[in-house]
């Protein structure tokens, strides 16, 4: 019987961390020397848990899909990364910062940890300005910051439109640095297939050489997964194509409980749809609506071309609902908003699925050059992909699968309920809550590497001091490899006449559906039944050509989205099961006459946290109540 | 829009390679590049063949991992924009589109339009990076950098490491990828103290991984899809340079 043990510290707030961390045992330098770990993911936090590990003197072996780290999605991540430093002057505070997330997150998240984050976010910026991470700076040449969604102070810093870029090479170079060391040796274009457990332990992983098509065994004393989010479950997303769910959910299925799998970040400012052959959507930073003014017409289906609807004919609904935040409410709250307006009939474009993002005003005020130098990266891009020029035409956007606050449950330690197996950045559940706020991505991700899971990960191996470096050649490697084969054995023999790709596109449309932005018990129901009979036919019709055995392109999505069936259907079954609206998670039976998300917090100021038990069974949820020691529950108001 | 796609094909790199010719219509002028050869791929598939290997990742022209050489230019004919940014309304209806691997001994082929890359790779474990620990770091503001010199280190680390300026030059020089990060790092105060050392152990190994020289074509500059600029490569000889003429450790 697993029993969730959050394992909190005793004691105020402020002081939970540093008294902590000084009490954690120590692995002396000479026996760092004789442990492993496996690090899978190469992004933000996968990277700076593994260089920083390397350092220590552990012995690190790191796993990416990708030919080379660089590309991992954490790339693409655009507007900032808060901290807590108070340069502007403005007021910000590590509380402040703290405070922010846990209402952002719709006070669904653990204030330990959420306290936690905002204090190593400070040491974050420092470490990325001391590894030549070129910042946005202002004349003086101190950093500069800008303001970001759900916020009222300016503490994201930034570097263009492409923070994410410059942070991920940041933390690339310090692992390219270890790995020309000598501490960490990377095995790229690797997919994790398998989880291994030796004794109830976290003791290895399966790979399968993507190249080779060759099934791999890995041993280590603790194995920590840095895999991202699942958001790609909705086919259409934000997220890089191969994106995927299958190494968190290996785990999940050998015993790690999935925590909140309905918490899923829909962006408010992508660029929506525009056909059906569409593969991805292309993300427009939060950050532009700094400047820009969202608005759909006051006529419903207003066919006018934007620039000839006067100013009054205009409705700026976001600042009309929302006057104290206006354009910079959370995203949740954004996204929503967007879609009532459509839903309602003053949509625009072709289909109807868009609002105005305009910088009229911004460039009239502040001139086309200061507007280029704050986001010049991202109008050329929506230049690119839709034929239209920003700095003369509003951008058309529309809410886009994003970001996954739900992951694999972890403790303080982040460590998962299985012994020895850790999850870092997006993979895990821990600091957002029901709903992210803007630019505490790239925060999270590095804080959790460099300065957290370091630390944590020493207690643990302290007892593992005399577990010699063990062989794969054990019944439990040959197990969980011969599973992985029967499983691509079984995907290769069907043989049918559909694409991987097809599924994954039927798949995320019953998930947009049915528990996308607004969710009901109706609803639910109708995707988890639709879900399980798309599973049955893709088990029946998918086609994989080629041979399991070499570079195979088609088998690696198979795979994958032979996983996010299970994947959505968790997520439904969570949703189903949360009867409140929360962040991101809303549902229709239950809002304010004003159309906001009515929390319920005596029925639901928990985690949900899911024991895996078979294929279209219903799973085991255990509840993690959250207790709220330094903040008061409160409606969240934007207005 | 029809086109008539002629697309180099090979098993893997021990086999040899051919184009195959295939013609595909109905194609949407809003279509990427990209979604295009997704198109053709269920295409094959409906027709149980073997799909077309091109790597992508992000698809927004950040992750670097596209990169084909259509019609004899890397990443296409449109200037500053990487494969999976580029649209089927650029090309005229009816055409012939000629899709290859990156062209380079440094990056050979392992299946289709798939190219090892890994030369970067070790090139970048030669030195590019700044050696500092982790938790060493003093606050981010003890140290002013001039704006100016801030953006343009920023013009440097823009790259993707697509390899497209590879692809593009004659003589398969990666003089423009290696300088834009040893220029990155010779200009900001934290990576200045190593400079000397870093460009040695960069352009060494660039060498040693079979890269040509560079022959100042600007052909790099040209295709390169985030718009690097080839003074970085002025700016890594004379750092290359004065690391052998005047370094104090010499």
């Amino acid at each position: 019987m697993i029993k969730l043990d959050s394992k909190i510290p005793q004691g105020p707030l402020a002081d939970k961390w540093n008294n902590y961390k000084s009490s954690l045992r120590l692995v002396s330098p000479a026996n760092k020397k004789k442990l492993d770990i496996i690090v899978v993911g190469s992004g933000l936090s996968g990277a700076s848990s593994a260089s920083t590990l390397g350092e220590l003197g552990y012995n690190v072996k790191v796993f990416c899909f990708q030919d080379s780290p660089r590309r991992a999605h954490s790339v693409a991540a655009q507007g900032g990364i808060n901290a807590a430093k108070n340069y502007k002057n403005d007021g910000d505070s590590v509380y402040r910062l703290f405070y922010d997330m846990i209402k952002g997150g719709d006070f669904r998240a653990r204030e330990a940890n959420v306290y936690r984050a905002a204090e190593v976010s400070n040491l974050v910026i420092d470490q990325f300005a001391a590894m030549g991470v070129p910042f946005a700076r202002d004349y003086g040449g101190a950093l500069e910051t800008r303001s970001f969604g759900g916020v009222q102070v300016s503490r994201t810093f930034y570097a263009k439109g492409q923070t994410g870029q410059q942070c991920l090479l940041g933390t690339y170079s310090s692992l390219s640095r270890q790995i020309a060391k000598g501490t960490v040796k990377m095995y790229s274009r690797r997919d994790m297939l398998d989880l291994v457990m030796i004794d109830g332990k976290a003791r290895g992983i399966i790979t399968r050489n993507l190249l080779t098509g060759e099934i791999e065994r890995h041993s280590a004393h603790a194995v920590v997964l840095a895999t991202g989010g699942y958001g790609t479950v909705f086919y259409l997303s934000t997220l890089a194509l191969g994106s995927n769910s299958s190494a968190a959910w290996a785990a999940h299925k050998k015993g790690a409980l999935f925590a909140n799998p309905s918490f899923i970040q829909i962006h408010p400012t992508s660029i929506p749809v525009l056909n059906d052959y569409q593969s991805k959507l292309t993300l427009m930073s939060e950050s532009l609506r700094n400047d820009g003014r969202v608005w759909v017409p006051k006529k419903k289906a207003d066919k006018r071309p934007p620039n000839e609807i006067p100013e009054d004919e205009r409705d700026y609904y976001l600042e009309r609902r929302y006057p104290a935040f206006g354009n910079l409410v959370p995203r949740d709250v954004a996204s929503r908003a967007a879609k009532e307006r459509c839903d309602a009939g003053y949509g625009v474009g072709d289909t109807g699925l868009s609002v105005y993002l305009d910088f009229k005003d911004a460039i009239n005020k502040q001139g086309e050059k200061t507007i280029e130098d704050k986001y010049g990266n991202l109008f050329e891009m929506y230049l690119k992909i839709t034929g239209i020029n920003p700095y003369k035409e509003p951008m058309r956007i529309y809410p886009a699968g994003h970001y996954t606050m739900g992951g694999l449950w972890v403790d303080y330690n982040l460590m998962t309920t299985i012994p020895g197996l850790y999850s870092v950045g997006e993979s895990n559940f821990s600091d957002h809550g029901a709903n992210r706020l803007g630019a505490s991505s790239l925060m999270q991700c590095s804080g959790d590497g460099y300065f957290i899971l370091p630390y944590t990960i020493g207690d643990y191996l302290a007892d593992e001091i005399r577990t010699p470096r063990f062989s794969t050649d054990t019944p439990e490697f040959e197990k969980a490899e011969k599973e992985v084969k029967d499983r691509i054995s079984k995907v290769m023999a069907v043989n049918g006449t559909k694409s991987a790709t097809s599924f994954h596109k039927r798949l995320g449309k019953i998930l947009w559906d049915h528990c996308g932005m607004v969710r009901s018990e109706e609803g639910l129901k109708k995707g988890i039944a639709m879900l399980n009979d798309l599973e049955d036919e893709f088990w029946k019709e998918i086609k994989v050509p080629g041979t399991a055995d070499e570079y195979n392109q088609e088998l690696e999505k198979a795979l994958r989205v032979a996983d996010f069936f299970e994947v959505g259907r968790l997520m439904c079954q969570d949703a189903l099961d949360r009867k409140e609206s929360c962040g991101a998670h809303f549902r229709e039976e239950f809002q304010t006459e004003q159309g906001e998300a009515q929390r319920n917090d005596a029925g639901y100021a928990h985690v949900s946290a899911y024991e895996y038990a078979g294929n279209q069974q219903t799973p085991v949820l255990h509840k993690e109540p959250l207790v709220f020691e330094n903040v008061e529950l409160k409606e969240r108001s934007y207005k | 829009m029809n086109f008539k796609l002629k697309i180099w094909r090979q098993k893997n790199g021990a086999t040899k390679g051919k184009f195959e010719d295939y013609p595909l219509n109905d194609v949407s002028p809003e279509m990427s590049f990209l979604q295009m050869l997704d198109y053709l791929n269920e295409q094959l598939i409906a027709k149980g063949e073997e799909t077309v290997h091109f790597e992508h990742d992000c698809r927004e022209g950040i992750c670097g991992s596209c990169g084909l050489y259509i019609n004899g230019r890397p990443h296409g004919p449109l200037r500053n924009t990487t494969t999976c940014e580029l649209h089927m309304r650029e090309f005229e209806d009816g055409s012939t589109i000629v899709i290859e691997p990156w062209r380079s001994k440094a990056f050979p082929i392992i299946k289709d339009l798939v190219v090892d890359r890994s030369s970067f790779e070790e090139v970048m474990l030669a030195g590019g990076f700044v050696n500092i620990n982790t938790g060493t770091a003093q606050d981010a503001n003890t140290i002013p950098i001039n704006k100016k010199i801030s953006d343009r280190a920023f013009d440097a680390a823009v790259c993707i490491g697509c390899g497209a300026c590879v692809a593009a030059c004659k003589n398969s020089s990666a003089m423009l990828f290696v300088s834009a990060k040893v220029s990155q790092y010779a200009m900001l105060p934290q990576g200045k103290v190593e400079a000397a050392e870093r460009v040695e152990r960069m352009v060494e190994k660039m060498d040693e991984m079979g890269f040509g020289y560079c022959s100042n074509t600007y052909a790099c500059e040209y295709d390169c899809p985030k718009g690097i600029s080839v003074e970085f490569i002025a700016q890594m000889n004379r750092e290359f340079f004065s690391s052998k003429v005047c370094s104090p450790k010499k």
